[in-house]
C-alpha cells in the first residue's frame, strides 16, 4: 500500500508546485513508483512546471465524475519509468469535486503507487479541505517572511484539527547571507516559532527559475543546489537519515572569486 | 543603504537586526491567530475590566491596553491600567 502525502502551505506563492514536482520527481529518482496530483482546481499549474501540459486528455475531475478511467487521466512522464501525473480541471471550480470523492480516489491510487503527491490549492477553503481529505502525511511549504510563516501556522492548526498530526515543515527560498547579516530569519527561528519539525530546507535558487522554464525539475540538475536540497527532502520522506546540506557551501572565497569574474 | 548605515554596520553599532523584529511581530500575531478570539471579544472584556476595577479606582480609560501574551508556552492577558486615583470609602 502506497503513503498519501499532501504538500500545503496556505499562503501562495511560497512554492508549493515546485515542492510537489521536485518531491515526486525525487522518489520516482529513487525508483519508487510515484503520481503527482493536482488539486488546483481551476488553476492548474503542476503540468507546467512538469512540462506535461501538451498531453492533456482528461482531468481529475473527469475521473471523479466518471467520464473516463483513471488510468485514461494519469499522463505517463517518458522521461521516468514509474512517474504519473493527474492533473486538475482548468475549466471548473473547486466545487466540482467532494473531499468524499477525493478520499475514494486517493484509496485507488495507493493500491498501484508508492507514493501519491497531491499538490493543495493556496488557501483554506473547499480546495484545501479536497486535498488533504485523502492524505495520510502532510507537508508545509513556507518561506523566511512574516506572511507566509503565519499562513504556515494556520495551516497547521487546521491539518492537526482534521487528524493530520505532526506535519514537516520545508523552508524554502532561504537566503543564507541575509540570514547571516540578520536580514533574514534563519531555520531555527522558524522552528521555533511554527514548533515542528523540519523535512528540509531550500536555499533560493536562480536554478528552479531556468528548470521551471524549461519544464525539469530542478532535482533533474545535478549542479542545482535547490535540486540537491530536494533530493535529500525525499529521502528523508522514504525514511532515510540525511543530514541538513550546508547552505553556505556556496559563499567561500573560491566562489566569491568565480561570480566576481562571471560578473566582469 | 547610505554611508552612515553601512558604516553603523561595519562597526556593528545596528543593533535593530531586521529578523529579530519580523520574530516579535510574528509571536504576537500568533497569539492572537491561535487563540481564535475575535477583537469583539477583547473589546466587550475591556469593557468589564474597566466597570469593576471602576468601582474601586479611578482609571484613565483612554489609554488602558488589554492584549494577550505568550512566553515559553504559556499564554497570558496583560493589562495595563494607569490608576488615577483610589475611591476612598467604596
Amino acid at each position: 500500500m502506497g503513503e498519501v502525502l499532501v504538500i500545503t502551505s496556505g499562503k501562495g506563492g511560497v512554492g508549493k508546485t515546485t515542492a510537489t514536482a521536485n518531491i515526486g520527481t525525487g522518489l520516482a529518482l529513487m525508483g519508487k513508483k510515484i503520481v503527482m496530483v493536482d488539486t488546483d482546481i481551476g488553476l492548474r499549474n503542476l503540468d507546467v512546471v512538469m512540462g506535461l501540459e501538451n498531453r492533456i486528455v482528461y482531468d481529475i475531475v473527469d475521473v471523479v465524475q466518471g467520464n473516463c478511467r483513471l488510468k485514461q487521466a494519469l499522463i505517463k512522464d517518458k522521461r521516468f519509468e514509474n512517474m504519473y501525473l493527474l492533473p486538475a480541471a482548468q475549466t471548473k471550480d473547486k466545487t466540482a469535486v467532494s473531499e468524499e470523492q477525493m478520499k475514494n480516489l486517493s484509496d485507488n491510487l495507493k493500491t498501484e503507487f508508492d507514493y501519491i503527491v497531491i499538490d493543495c490549492p493556496a488557501g483554506i477553503e473547499q480546495g484545501f479541505k479536497n486535498a488533504i481529505a485523502g492524505a495520510e502525511k502532510a507537508v508545509v511549504v513556507t518561506t523566511p517572511e512574516v506572511s507566509a510563516v503565519r499562513d504556515a501556522d494556520r495551516i497547521v492548526g487546521l491539518l492537526e484539527s482534521s487528524g493530520l498530526r505532526e506535519p514537516k515543515l520545508i523552508i524554502n527560498r532561504i537566503r543564507p547571507q541575509m540570514v547571516k547579516k540578520g536580514d533574514m530569519m534563519s531555520m531555527e527561528d522558524i522552528i521555533e516559532i511554527l514548533a515542528v519539525d523540519l523535512l528540509g530546507v531550500v536555499p533560493d535558487d536562480e536554478s528552479v527559475v531556468v528548470s521551471t522554464n524549461r519544464g525539469e525539475p530542478a532535482v533533474m540538475d545535478k549542479a542545482s543546489r535547490a535540486g540537491q536540497a530536494f533530493r535529500n527532502i525525499s529521502q528523508r520522506i522514504t525514511g532515510e537519515e540525511i543530514p541538513l546540506m550546508n547552505l553556505e557551501a556556496n559563499s567561500g572565497w573560491l566562489e566569491k572569486i568565480k561570480r566576481w569574474v562571471t560578473k566582469s | 543603504m547610505n554611508l552612515l548605515e553601512f558604516l553603523n554596520r561595519f562597526f556593528g553599532r545596528d543593533n535593530g537586526a531586521s529578523k529579530d523584529v519580523a520574530k516579535e511581530r510574528l509571536r504576537l500575531v500568533l497569539v492572537h491567530d491561535r487563540v481564535n478570539i475575535s477583537p469583539q471579544v477583547v473589546e466587550a472584556l475591556k469593557e468589564d475590566l474597566i466597570s469593576v476595577i471602576n468601582k474601586y479606582m479611578e482609571i484613565d480609560q483612554a489609554s488602558l491596553e488589554v492584549s494577550l501574551n505568550s512566553s515559553d508556552g504559556t499564554m497570558a492577558l496583560v493589562a495595563n491600567i494607569p490608576v488615577l486615583g483610589i475611591r476612598r470609602g467604596a
